[in-house]
């Protein structure tokens, strides 16, 4: 490994992310801390697991045409990943400054990269919008595939969207509906109308399997 | 016996969602006056909604009696009566409702519906005097984890299906084990597991900030009834990763919102391992860890009592056309003006 002069930018719940520099590159390490609340024997197995199989799933989301870091080492021992640093903003930070306008054309284009990831097969598992970058070339960077799998189940896929509606109700609660539905005409528009129908429906079924939901099996009051 | 008098309010609440029936009462200024509460333990299988009813509507006059004799309060000093209108099962919502209409009907008092999920909260935070924490709130019927943001109370995560404390009582009753009162189906799990050293793998499902228990109540009941694993291992593993990703969330919630207090509060906050695991992210995140008492944080009537006075302060009061109960109310419906 290089010479990593590393700067804590980010202590996630998972992992710390620290700034870095690795043979002349800005570069993100990524490294998930063992968690003394759980058993030791838990904790090795969901860090090493999420540590080997997140690059991979970055890798594979570059090949469906979405953009990620690229992966420059991943070292087992540590529990560490070693990745491009992209500058730029979380989507979390701006949605809320930004116009109408500018939101609409945000959140269509995050739809649509949903919908390339889910028609390839990969499902991100952490969709808020503190995992997407938006750099200066206005190009929109999905980051942390810690909780992704590789299925074309129609649950899981459902699953992915309610979290981007869930995290679009708790932190963007003022828009979050127009946001959603830009977010499903973008995701409409890769995987075809009919597909993204049938995937919505199940995301209305996940919800009403939730525990309070009001039109659970149409009860009446 | 309290003997506050003077100028003093009171408000009397009903709380009757699932298998408690509580009635406690509140002074305007969060002293409580009285939390009696009686369990409904049926002698096997869940809890039958009709039959838990029933529970409700036998006991309902003693337990309002004890609540006015604990208190020293006569009916007729009460300003406001308040009642869990949702969420819950309908009969025993319905049974909590019907008592609370005919009091204020009868004293001629405001009535104000409450959302047991925000007297949770609002009672942790009274007993632990937290201004704004992220709350984890897991019990029979519920696994939240939320935080206040511009007016309402947020959720960031939940269970996609059971709830924590569901999972562990449905264990325990596949395994036959017994409950009473004093030691409910949690405290016998947690007992065994704490004579456990064995970690069995079970599935662990996070999902972003939502976790599913459903998974692991079925391997967990499926290991049970092949007797390979000691009972004692298998309520260690169960517990272990069933608090594991409660906790995961938990923190993903907390490192999300940057909150800087957390609290736990339902009947699981009785666990002392889920406490310590908590404990062990606040401090992580520099965040300040409060558990509610036993007695605040399981399903009580002092918590409804609590939530009216600060929603009838705030002007909110529920006309009796309105007091419909609402078996799936969720608690971002709700405004909490009294809050900031």
């Amino acid at each position: 490994m290089g010479k990593v002069k590393p700067f804590l930018i980010k202590k996630g719940a998972e992992a710390s992310l620290y700034l870095a520099e690795w043979h002349g590159r800005k570069v993100v390490v990524k490294k998930r801390l063992p968690k003394k609340y759980r058993p030791s024997k838990l904790d090795e197995q969901i860090r090493t697991y999420r540590t080997n199989h997140e690059p991979q799933l970055l890798h594979e989301a570059k090949k469906a045409g979405v953009p990620t870091p690229t992966i420059f080492l991943i070292d087992t021992k540590d529990d560490a990943i070693i990745m491009e640093f992209v500058e730029g903003r979380q989507v979390k930070q701006l949605l809320g400054k930004a116009t109408k306008n500018e939101r609409q054309s945000v959140c269509l284009k995050i739809g649509e990269l949903i919908g390339r990831l889910h028609k390839h097969g990969i499902i991100h598992g952490d969709l808020t919008m503190s995992n997407m970058i938006l750099n200066a070339e206005e190009k929109i960077f999905f980051v942390d595939f810690g909780l992704s799998e590789k299925t074309k189940e129609l649950e899981a896929r459902g699953v992915d969207l309610h979290l981007v509606k869930r995290a679009l109700q708790s932190t963007h609660f003022r828009f979050s509906k127009e946001c959603f539905d830009a977010v499903i005409m973008g995701y409409s528009k890769v995987l075809g109308v009919k597909n993204a129908k049938s995937i919505l429906d199940k995301v209305k079924e996940i919800e009403r399997r939730g525990r309070y939901v009001a039109e659970r099996k149409g009860e009446q009051e | 016996m309290k003997m506050k008098r003077t100028d003093e309010s009171y408000c009397l609440g009903i709380e009757s969602t699932a298998d408690d029936f509580s009635v406690g009462i509140s002074t305007f200024n969060g002293e409580i006056l009285a939390n009696v509460i009686s369990v409904y333990m049926p002698e096997e299988g869940g809890i039958h909604p009709r039959e838990a009813a029933r529970h409700h509507a036998e006991v309902a006059r003693k337990i309002l009696e004890e609540a006015f004799k604990k208190s020293g309060i006569k009916p007729q000093e009460l300003s406001v009566i308040s009642f869990s209108q949702g969420p819950g099962l309908g009969p025993c919502l319905r049974t909590g409702a019907t008592i609370a209409r005919a009091l204020a009907a009868y004293l001629n008092v405001p009535l104000v519906g409450v959302n047991h999920c925000i007297a949770h909260i609002e009672m942790g935070k009274l007993k632990t005097g937290t201004k704004d924490p992220i709350t984890l709130y897991v019990s029979g019927g519920n696994t939240i984890v939320s935080a206040f943001d511009s007016g309402c109370y947020r959720v960031f995560g939940e269970t996609l299906d059971i709830a924590l404390g569901n999972c562990l009582d449905v264990f325990a009753r596949e395994a036959g084990l017994h409950q009473k009162v004093g030691m409910p189906f949690g405290a016998v799990v947690e007992k065994l597991a704490s004579k456990g050293e064995k970690l069995i793998p079970l599935p662990y499902t996070v999902k972003g900030m939502d976790t599913s228990f459903s998974g692991l109540l079925t391997a967990a009941v499926n290991l049970l009834k092949k007797r390979q694993y000691k009972l004692e291992d298998l309520c260690y593993s169960l517990q272990e990763t069933a608090f594991s990703m409660v906790t995961e969330v938990t923190e993903r919630a907390l490192a999300h919102t940057e909150k800087k207090e957390v609290l736990l509060t339902g009947g699981v906050a009785a666990n002392r391992r889920l406490q310590l695991m908590i404990k062990a992210i606040a401090e992580e995140h520099n965040a300040e860890f409060c558990v509610v008492p036993s007695e605040f944080a399981v399903d009580n009537g002092a918590m409804i009592a609590w939530t009216g006075v600060l929603a009838y302060k705030h002007g909110m009061v529920t006309p009796i056309e309105k007091s419909f109960v609402k078996l799936r109310w969720r608690l971002e419906e709700v405004e909490v003006p009294w809050v900031r």
